[in-house]
């Protein structure tokens, strides 16, 4: 991140690993903002429980909301419809968002509330040391599915606009600037956008499925990421895997 | 307060009524027998008034949405039954352990897991201290008159910001669905947080003191957290100090102020042998059983718990001297009976009725004869 930068920032460390996708999300989410030149004064972030909930909180200089685990959508609903002023980011986690959290993202784009999720999607839990989440992909080894997960993870993007989700988007950390430019069309809408930031965990998914190097893992991320248009040219076993980026929806 | 007009309302609209004389200007709920009719009431009244209402899609994200409405500045509330309040426990600790002003109502019916839901119990008494992990101390009023339901409304909502704490109105089945006479009156002062910027938002000099609390768009750069934090709101999640400190502060911010809080109805108290402790509608029925014992010149008197928590401890060792027995009628097995025992040296006995029905005053007053001395 640019020293220019610096004064959104409320601490100048990181918890973040080594290699972690997250505090790329972080500058992305901080670039987006200076650009709008956002009024700061109300601007609220909320996040759950899980890495990706500490992208906000204590990052970034503004007043944060770190509630519990799942709940942040549920916050974010009372505050946006008591002071519809705010302008109102969640910034948490797959697990946190649409695992135990679910629930809540798809009452708040059903009521179409004007915030804007983005959800830092690693497929798997790395706070809590690598359990399958909702996102995580079959086949996956994670520390709760020794011999692979069994179950087919979520399309984040279908659900939510299943669930009446006007702008929604989803890019890799590893592609910054239509991710910035999604984060400031998602605010600017004033209606429920949800993005979903791909964002890879060494740590935890690349340790547990062999991929030892995190420019590996970047890359293999990157390869599977292919636009709606491209999908439509493979065969459903071609596309199997794939990650389908992009912007959706009507706004 | 005689110069108001008597209406006649339910308990749980009275209830409404309280809310919106004290401020509230956020509501989310979830519909629950035998509390909707404050959700009802409220949907149509507070959007009237400009102000918020929203039903959420479980109690849950309820109590979540009550937190972050408060932080945003409203006086915010939600009600509900035992159910609903099982769901909630964990957004309560958390808005205990971040100091947040709410209020919850919680119109008890017979427990445990869905019981009878139109039928009267009071078995969530020791749930609104015990049932948040961790050590919260909430305040929790028992009100046990159509009137008290606007009134204790009112006096929720003032507590809450005076402390930065949820406060629960314990109310049940029966006084939220009875309807009698009601003043709704303006003899009461409103309370607000302080929106102080200057100060820690978390932190205090005073051990047992309460901060300021500024609300989000007052530009204090709010760093709220549910997990251990410093007085700023820095997470500190490995140093024992700031531990203990927050959670000991919180705890004696409202143990340390029990005389502000507590209050007790005594009736016939002065020359009583025998006194019956009762709280909720189960007061009217001791207060029906003290007067007929009364009439029959036996030395009973009535002291009705219009505070639960923090518990009346020191009003109950006040009592230890002046009576020879205690009768603690009550719709659970005998929850408050176990407090009101820790605190004395005379025999406390409980009158516990599980059937999902009110205690009649005969009962009591059977009960009261078997121990007079």
């Amino acid at each position: 991140m640019t020293r220019a930068l610096e004064h959104w920032l409320r601490v100048k460390s990181s918890t973040f690993c080594p290699g972690c996708g997250h505090g790329i999300l972080l500058g992305a989410v901080v670039r987006a903002l200076d650009e709008l030149a956002i009024d700061r004064r109300n601007l609220l972030f909320v996040s759950g429980i899980g890495c990706a909930a500490w992208i906000p909180s204590p990052h970034i200089k503004a007043d944060t909301l770190h509630t519990l685990h799942g709940r942040a959508v549920a916050y974010a609903t009372g505050a946006k419809l008591f002071n519809p002023r705010l302008t109102t980011l969640v910034v948490s986690g797959d697990g946190d968002l649409t695992s135990i959290g679910g629930n809540h993202l798809i009452h708040a784009a059903r009521r179409n509330l004007g915030i804007t999720v983005i959800c830092a999607n690693n497929q798997i839990y790395g706070m809590t040391g690598g359990q399958t989440a909702s996102t995580t992909p079959v086949g996956a080894l994670t520390a709760t599915a020794p011999a692979g997960n069994a179950w087919p993870p979520f399309d984040l993007v279908k659900l939510v606009l299943g669930a009446g989700g006007r702008y929604v988007a989803r890019w890799p950390v590893s592609r910054p600037r239509p991710l910035i430019s999604s984060i400031q069309k998602g605010i600017q809408s004033g209606q429920f956008a949800f993005i979903e930031a791909v964002s890879p965990c060494p740590t935890q998914f690349g340790r547990r499925n062999r991929v030892d190097d995190v420019t590996d893992l970047y890359r293999r991320m990157d390869e599977d990421c292919i636009d709606a248009a491209e999908a439509e040219r493979l065969s459903p076993e071609e596309r199997a895997g794939k990650i389908i980026i992009g912007e959706f929806g009507d706004v | 307060m005689a110069n108001e007009p008597a209406r006649i309302l339910m308990g749980n609209q009275a209830c409404a009524e309280g809310a919106l004389a004290a401020g509230c200007s956020f509501y989310a709920g979830y519909p629950i027998t035998p509390s909707s009719e404050i959700m009802e009431t409220l949907a149509d009244r507070l959007p009237r008034e400009g102000k918020v209402f929203v039903q959420m899609e479980d109690e849950i994200g309820s109590i979540c949405a009550v937190i972050g409405a408060s932080w945003a500045g409203a006086k915010a509330m939600t009600a509900t039954a035992g159910p609903g309040l099982s769901l909630m426990m964990e957004g309560l600790g958390y808005a205990a352990f971040t100091e947040t002003p709410c209020v919850i109502v919680d119109v008890q019916r017979a427990g445990p897991a869905t019981g009878q839901a139109t039928r009267i119990g009071s078995g969530d008494i020791l749930q609104v201290r015990f049932g948040m992990h961790g050590d919260v101390c909430p305040i929790a009023l028992s009100p046990g008159s159509v009137q008290e339901m606007y009134d204790l409304t009112i006096r929720a909502f003032n507590l809450a910001e005076r402390y930065r704490v949820p406060v629960f109105l314990m109310a049940d089945e029966g006084v939220g669905h009875l309807r009698e006479s009601v003043f709704l009156h303006k003899n009461f002062t409103i309370e607000n947080r302080v929106r102080d910027t200057s100060r820690p938002p978390f932190g205090s000099d005073d051990p047992a003191g309460v901060p300021p609390m500024p609300v989000f768009g007052d530009g204090a750069d709010l760093m709220i957290t549910g997990s251990t934090h410093d007085e700023r709101g820095f997470r500190k999640v490995d140093d024992p100090e700031p531990h203990r400190r927050l959670v000991e502060r919180i705890n004696r911010k409202i143990l340390d102020h029990a005389s502000d809080i507590v209050e007790v109805d005594e009736r016939f108290m002065d020359d009583a042998e025998v006194a019956v402790v009762a709280y909720g509608f189960t007061g009217r029925s001791a207060l029906a059983a003290v007067k007929a014992l009364r009439r029959d010149g036996k030395r009973v008197g009535l002291v009705r718990l219009k505070t639960l928590w923090p518990f009346p401890q020191a009003e109950m060792v006040r009592l230890d001297g002046r009576v020879r027995r205690v009768v603690v009628p009550e719709m659970n097995r005998g929850q408050v009976a176990m407090l009101v025992r820790a605190e004395m040296n005379a025999d406390v006995v409980s009158l516990s009725q599980t059937d999902g029905e009110v205690i009649e005053p005969d009962a009591i007053a059977a009960k009261v004869r078997e121990v007079l001395p």
